[in-house]
C-alpha cells in the first residue's frame, strides 16, 4: 500500500469487484478494437484505392485553354438565337514551358513538376495494330511526380530517345516481349520505332493497354508539336491541398488548371462519404462504452455503499471519494484501450490475410499506425474518467451515518 | 474553553425530515460534557436517541439546533470537509459490525486512516511513511494479540478477531476519543470481555476518552461514568464508582 490512498483503494475495488471488472473492462476492449480495426481497413483500403486511381496521375495538371469559338454578332437589333457549332480540338500545346515549369515549382505547395507530350497515336507491330496513348516527358523530372517506379516488373526505366515503356497488357496485345521493337504512328503517318525497355503495370487494365512512356522529344515528334509540350504535370507536398494549390497555379499562369480532386470527384466524394460513415460509427461505440462503465460503476457504488461509509466516517473527504471512482473510470479505460488494440493489432493481422482484392493481393497493407495506439489510449483514459463522473459524485455525496446504518 | 473538557454539548436538538409530514425531533435538548481521558458508557432502550447523539458527537451528523465544542473547537457549523478533518484528526470509531474493508488485509484495514491522512488536506498522519505506518499497525495488531493475522483478509477472522482489528484501526492515529457503537453487540460473553479489557488498557495506557453506547447492563456497569438516555433526553449520568477493570466476568 504506497501507492497512495485513491490508487491504492480504486485498484482493490476493482480487484474484489472481478466480473464487473472483466465485464467494462471487456466491453471497452471489444468497442477499441472495433474502432481499431475499421480505421486500419479503411485507411488502407483507401490507400490502396488512391494508390491505384492516383498511381499513374499526377496530383495537379496544367493545361492550355481549350479553343472555343466566340461568335462574331453584329451589334444587332433583332434578337436572335445562334446556333454555334462547337469547334474540333486540335492538339492544344503550350509554348514556353520552361520559364512556366519554373514559375510552378517554386509555388508554395509544389514538389516537382514535369513536362509532357501526349497524344493518341497507333502502336504497331507485325499485323498488329493498338490504338495507345503516348506519354512523352523527361524521366528524371517525371519520376519525381509519379510514382512509377515500382510499378515496373520486367526491364529497366531507361529512355532514351528510340526507348519506350509500355504496359503489359499493350505488349501482350502486341505479342511483344522485353527488347522487342514496335513501330508507333500518327495519324498523318509519321512514325518512329521504338525499342521496349521495360513492362509497366499500373494497376488498371484500361491503362496497362494504352500506355507508352517514351521520350519527350520522340513524342513532340510524333505529335508534331517540337518544342512544346501538352500539359505540365506537378506533384504537391499534400495531395489533399490540391484544390488550393490548383487555383494559385491558375491565377499564375493563365493556363487551365485541373487538380485530381476535380478529375476523381466520384473518388474523393466516396472517400469523404466513408469518413463521415466510420466518424459517426466511432462515435457510438464511444457513447455505448462510456455508458457501459458508466452504468457499471453506478451499480458498484451501490454495492460499496458500506464500504464508502466507513472510508468517510474514519476521515476520507468527499473529493477523496469522488477521485476513488473517477481513477476506477481511468483504469478501465486505459486497461480496455490496451486489450483492445492487442485485439484490434489480431484482427488486423487475420483480416489482412483473408480480404484480399481482385488481383489476389491483401485488401490493405499491414501498416499499423502505432500512434493511433497512444491517441487511443489517452481518449480512453479521458473517456473512463468522464464516464466515472456520475457514479463518482454519487459516491462523494454519500452520507457516512446514513450508508453505516443501512 | 476548559483545557479539560474534550465534549462540550449544549442544548443539542435533531430533528429529521424537517419540513416534511415524517418531521420528527430526535434529541430534545442535550447538554454533555466528557472530559479528556473518560471511560463512559451510554445506555438506553431502542429509540432514545443513542445511535443520532453518536453520529453527532462523532461528526458523522449536524445537529439541528444547539453548540458542539470539541476539543476546544466550535464545531457546530463546520462544513463537511472541515467535520471530516476533524474526525480523521481527534475521533477513532468503532461500529457494532466491526466495519472492516473486506478486500484489504487486517493491516492494510489498520492503516486505511494514516493512509487517508496523505491526501485528505488535514495533515494528520500525511508525514507518515509507509513503512512507518506499517509498522505501527503491526504493532497495534501484536498489542490487540492478532500479530499472527496481519495478512488475513477479514472474511478469514472470526468475529471477535474481526472487532479487534476494527479497535486497532480506530487507534492509529492516537485519537482523544474513541467513540463504540455497540461495539461487544454480537460477540459471544467471553469474546466481550476481551474487547471491553483491551478498551480498558487503551483507556488506561494511552489517556484515550472512549463513549461506548451499549445495551448491556453488565458492560455498562464496569465504565467509570454512566450516562443513560431516554426519549432523547438525557435522563441520568452518574459516576460509577463500583466499576473496576479488574471486574470478572460475571455474565453466564
Amino acid at each position: 500500500m504506497t501507492l497512495g490512498f485513491e490508487l491504492t483503494v480504486a485498484l482493490r475495488f476493482l480487484r474484489e469487484g472481478r466480473m464487473q471488472t472483466a465485464l467494462i473492462v471487456g466491453g471497452a476492449a471489444i468497442g477499441v478494437s472495433v474502432i481499431f480495426f475499421i480505421t486500419a481497413v479503411l485507411t488502407g483500403v483507401q490507400q490502396d484505392l488512391i494508390r491505384r486511381v492516383m498511381g499513374s496521375q499526377a496530383h495537379v495538371v496544367v493545361k492550355p485553354q481549350e479553343e472555343t469559338v466566340t461568335p462574331l454578332v453584329a451589334n444587332s437589333d433583332v434578337e436572335r438565337l445562334p446556333s454555334i457549332q462547337a469547334r474540333p480540338q486540335r492538339l492544344n500545346s503550350i509554348d514556353g514551358w520552361a520559364p512556366m515549369a519554373h514559375l510552378i515549382e517554386i509555388t508554395p505547395g509544389v514538389r516537382a513538376v514535369a513536362p509532357v507530350a501526349t497524344g493518341a497515336a497507333l502502336a504497331i507491330k507485325g499485323n498488329t495494330t493498338r490504338s495507345i496513348v503516348i506519354i512523352g516527358t523527361e524521366l528524371d523530372r517525371y519520376l519525381r511526380v509519379v510514382q512509377l517506379e515500382d510499378k515496373l516488373k520486367i526491364g529497366v526505366f531507361d529512355m532514351r530517345p528510340g526507348d519506350a515503356v509500355i504496359g503489359i497488357d499493350l505488349a501482350h496485345d502486341l505479342g511483344a516481349v522485353l527488347g522487342d521493337r514496335f513501330r508507333v504512328q500518327n495519324a498523318e503517318g509519321v512514325s518512329e520505332t521504338l525499342r521496349i525497355r521495360g513492362l509497366i503495370d499500373l494497376g488498371s487494365r484500361g491503362l496497362n493497354q494504352r500506355n507508352v512512356y517514351a521520350d519527350l522529344r520522340v513524342a513532340q515528334t510524333l505529335l508534331g508539336i517540337p518544342g512544346r509540350v501538352t500539359n505540365l504535370d506537378v506533384a504537391l507536398n499534400e495531395m489533399i491541398q490540391a484544390d488550393a494549390v490548383a487555383s494559385r497555379l491558375r491565377a499564375q499562369t493563365g493556363q487551365l488548371v485541373e487538380s485530381w480532386i476535380q478529375t476523381n470527384s466520384f473518388l474523393f466524394t466516396a472517400i469523404n462519404n466513408q469518413n463521415v460513415m466510420t466518424y459517426l460509427i466511432r462515435t457510438f461505440i464511444t457513447i455505448v462504452v462510456a455508458l457501459g462503465i458508466a452504468s457499471v460503476l453506478v451499480v458498484t457504488v451501490v454495492q460499496k455503499r458500506k464500504e464508502i461509509g466507513i472510508l468517510r466516517a474514519v476521515g476520507a473527504t468527499r473529493r477523496q471519494m469522488l477521485s476513488v471512482f473517477l481513477l476506477q473510470g481511468g483504469i478501465v479505460g486505459a486497461a480496455g484501450a490496451l486489450l483492445g488494440s492487442v485485439m484490434g493489432l489480431g484482427l488486423v493481422v487475420v483480416f489482412s490475410r483473408i480480404l484480399r482484392n481482385a488481383e489476389g493481393d491483401p485488401l490493405f497493407s499491414l501498416h499499423f499506425d502505432f500512434r493511433l495506439i497512444g491517441v487511443v489510449l489517452v481518449a480512453a483514459v479521458v473517456l473512463g474518467v468522464l464516464s466515472a463522473v456520475l457514479p463518482a459524485r454519487n459516491a462523494a455525496r454519500l452520507d457516512p451515518a446514513q450508508a453505516i446504518r443501512g | 474553553m476548559s483545557g479539560e473538557a474534550l465534549i462540550q454539548l449544549s442544548g443539542l436538538r435533531k430533528t429529521y425530515n424537517v419540513g416534511l409530514p415524517s418531521e420528527a425531533e430526535v434529541l430534545h435538548g442535550i447538554d454533555l460534557e466528557v472530559g479528556l481521558g473518560e471511560f463512559t458508557a451510554m445506555i438506553g432502550p431502542s429509540g432514545s436517541g443513542k445511535s443520532t447523539l453518536l453520529n453527532v458527537l462523532g461528526l458523522l451528523e449536524q445537529g439541528t439546533s444547539g453548540n458542539y465544542h470539541l476539543s476546544g473547537r466550535d464545531v457546530t457549523s463546520f462544513t463537511d470537509d472541515e467535520r471530516t478533518r476533524a474526525r480523521h484528526a481527534i475521533i477513532g470509531f468503532i461500529f457494532q459490525f466491526h466495519h472492516l474493508l473486506p478486500a484489504f488485509t487486517a493491516l492494510e484495514n489498520v492503516m486505511l486512516p494514516a493512509l487517508i491522512g496523505t491526501s485528505n488536506g488535514g495533515g494528520v498522519g500525511a508525514a507518515l511513511t509507509p513503512a512507518r505506518m506499517r509498522a505501527q499497525a503491526a504493532e497495534l495488531l501484536d498489542g490487540v494479540g492478532l500479530g499472527d493475522a496481519m495478512d488475513k483478509k477479514p472474511h478469514e477472522l472470526s468475529g471477535g478477531m474481526q472487532q479487534r482489528v476494527a479497535i486497532a484501526r480506530s487507534l492509529i492515529l492516537s485519537p482523544r476519543l474513541v467513540l463504540a457503537d455497540e461495539p461487544t453487540g454480537n460477540l459471544d460473553t467471553h469474546t466481550s470481555d476481551g474487547i471491553f479489557e483491551l478498551l480498558r488498557r487503551f483507556n488506561r495506557e494511552r489517556g484515550t476518552a472512549l463513549l461506548i453506547v451499549t445495551h448491556d447492563p453488565l458492560l455498562a456497569a464496569r465504565c467509570d461514568r454512566i450516562v443513560e438516555l431516554v426519549d432523547g433526553l438525557i435522563a441520568a449520568d452518574r459516576p460509577n464508582a463500583a466499576s473496576t477493570s479488574e471486574a470478572p466476568s460475571q455474565a453466564e
